[in-house]
């Protein structure tokens, strides 16, 4: 063995650290809230294959049925299982969350850039609409827009109803990318682009953004926890998703207080479906940031 | 006199604010396909005929063109008139005026609890970080912002049912007539909204605090021996507070959006409830007065913020 500890080592380049074995090493918590989501992802996709039942089949014959083996969270005043419409509640909640998420972070990431980058009169006037658009309470502004814009199902998706929850983000998405610009637009390299000719439309999207990138990713795993959130108490206030369409915020709606003790079932595994998956993105929201930003660490 | 020029600074500066928030909900509303007269029709149970719909346009004053209604709203705000609520024909101040104080007592009753839990947990989870004080501090923490708060209500309502059989009477009382009923009525609300709002400050308590005990200052008063419950209390917990103080102030306001949908759970009726009829009716006044009174609270309570913190830091001038 002396002789291998002799030879002088091979001058090779320190090797890149793999990005995903990093991330499982430093942020555990981070892995189980992947995991989690994981699982709601697999509910969401093969909700057909994993629910035993039909979430809108009426079946009076099992009216408030007990959690049993055959309807294994009990069934509701309808006699639909539970468990399947907890499964078939994954699509709404992910579908809702992922794309209101997305879509409010991106239009938010693009308006911040640019206000950042040009400075001075646009700052000016986007940034007044940004604090106009953040003295409204998320639930309100979601709710005023929610009335006002009604349904627009595309894919069995509302589609109106990912544009009122993803509005609240936009203001937020917008101030944190337009302080993250500040600092940018001060950088050699956007000199050297704009000196190079290129047009602002290309610096903003090819300079700009990509280096925005973290508090992006950032923020869009968190605002998917908060939409998850916000689209259960809409449906939950019968405002957003309706019946009979299986989401977990309309499960727990109109529960009278006859039903608590008669089913309490019917409020507690909705309720739990909610706070795991709100939990796992959080967690994994939480471990993203410190991930890639350990100064935001918090 | 710099705190006043700084308040009557504040004060003008919020103006054009209000004034867009007025604007935008205006037009953003109006936009709505439904018509609030057919769905008020509907509810009276009177004919839904040409006639009858253009005779109640008539005098709700919805006939009139666009720029006109908008004129006549915004003098109307010049002079704090807010109009009269389309479904009720009350003056929406007053509709407001009656279902404001219970939002407010549960907003403030929640800060209350918020505040009692979130500042000891946050320096007990920030004083013995990484051990299990920490990890059971940061667990009831993450699970506070995951819990849906109007579940939570849902599940002590189902707790209180099936322990003692019994449930706050349903109802508002003035806390000064019987201060026993209204506070088992609105302790429970207060409480489902409070465990969010509490695991918030909590976090940034820790993270403060956390941050505070990194200075040098710190370490140099444990250098002089000074004992480190003295260090936490006197030099760091004082510099760790102004974060707290901002989480605090800004999660005031969104709370009375986060009673919208715990006011439905426990029946109370309140500004969240009326918000929420509001926009199920089409009620454009009334919607507009209420966004208007939450960007108001919202305003006020950045206001106090900043006072607070030119209290709690002279270093942070008033400007």
């Amino acid at each position: 063995m002396a002789d291998v500890a002799a030879r002088p080592a091979a001058p090779t380049l320190p090797r890149r650290p793999n990005v995903v074995l990093t991330f499982v090493r430093q942020q555990p918590l981070g892995v189980i809230g992947f995991a989690i989501i994981l699982m709601y992802v697999a509910f969401a996709v093969f909700a057909r294959q994993i629910a035993p039942y039909d979430p809108e089949e009426i079946d009076f014959a099992f009216m408030l049925g007990a959690p049993s083996t055959e309807h294994l969270f009990g069934t509701d005043q309808f006699g639909r299982d539970v468990f399947s419409r907890i499964v078939y509640g994954a699509r709404t909640a992910l579908a809702v969350g992922v794309l209101s998420s997305i879509f409010g972070c991106t239009l938010g990431a693009l308006i911040g850039a640019t206000s950042g980058y040009f400075g001075g009169r646009v700052d000016m006037i986007v940034q007044r609409f940004v604090d106009i658009m953040l003295a409204f309470p998320i639930i309100v502004l979601a709710m005023v827009v929610v009335a006002v814009l009604g349904k627009w199902p595309v894919f069995g998706v509302d589609l109106n109803l990912v544009i009122a929850i993803a509005l609240p983000f936009l203001p937020k998405m917008a101030r944190v990318a337009r302080s993250s610009t500040l600092a940018i637009a001060q950088m050699p390299y956007i000199d050297a682009a704009r000196a190079a000719g290129y047009s602002h439309t290309r610096i903003v999207l090819r300079h700009i953004m990509p280096n925005i990138m973290a508090p992006y990713l950032i923020m869009v795993t968190a605002f998917i926890a908060q939409a998850i959130l916000l689209e259960a108490s809409l449906s939950f206030l019968g405002l957003g998703v309706t019946e009979p369409t299986a989401a977990w915020g309309l499960m727990l709606a109109g529960q009278s207080a006859d039903f608590y003790r008669e089913a309490p079932w019917m409020v507690l595994f909705p309720g739990l479906a909610i706070t795991l998956a709100v939990f796992a993105f959080n967690l994994f929201g939480d471990s993203l940031r410190d991930w890639l930003d350990p100064r935001m660490k918090g | 006199m710099q705190m006043l020029s700084f308040l009557a600074r504040r004060i003008l500066l919020a103006i054009p604010t209000l004034i867009g928030v007025a604007v935008v909900t205006f037009f953003l509303i109006r936009v709505v396909p439904g018509d609030p007269v057919v769905v008020k029709l509907r509810a009276d149970g009177a004919p839904i005929t040409e006639a009858t719909i253009q005779a109640e346009r008539k005098r709700l004053g919805l006939d009139q063109p666009l720029h006109i209604q908008f004129v006549d709203y915004m003098t109307g705000l010049a002079r704090l008139d807010l109009g009269r609520s389309l479904w009720t024909g009350q003056s929406v101040a007053e509709e407001i005026a009656i279902r404001f104080p219970v939002s407010f007592q549960v907003a403030v009753m929640a800060t209350i609890i918020a505040l009692l839990i979130a500042l000891p947990l946050g320096i007990l989870s920030a004083v013995y970080r990484d051990t299990w004080v920490d990890y059971l501090v940061r667990i009831v923490a993450v699970s506070g912002l995951a819990i849906p708060s109007f579940w939570l209500g849902m599940l002590m309502i189902l707790a209180l049912l099936s322990l003692f059989n019994w449930l706050p009477k349903i109802g508002y009382v003035s806390i000064f007539q019987d201060p026993v009923a209204n506070l088992t009525a609105l302790i429970f609300p207060a409480l489902s909204v409070g465990y969010r709002y509490a695991a918030v400050a909590t976090r940034m308590m820790r993270s403060a605090l956390l941050e505070v005990l990194r200075e040098d200052y710190i370490r140099t008063a444990r250098a002089k021996g000074v004992y480190r419950a003295l260090v936490v209390r006197r030099h760091a917990l004082r510099n760790a507070l102004l974060p707290v103080v901002t989480v605090v102030g800004l999660e005031f306001a969104f709370l009375i959006g986060g009673l919208v949908v715990t006011e439905q759970v426990f029946n109370l009726n309140g500004i969240g409830k009326l918000f929420v009829d509001a926009t199920t009716r089409g009620d454009f006044t009334l919607i507009q007065g209420l966004v208007l009174l939450i960007a108001v609270i919202f305003i006020v309570v950045n206001i106090i913020v900043d006072v607070l913190y030119g209290l709690l830091d002279p270093r942070i001038r008033l400007s």
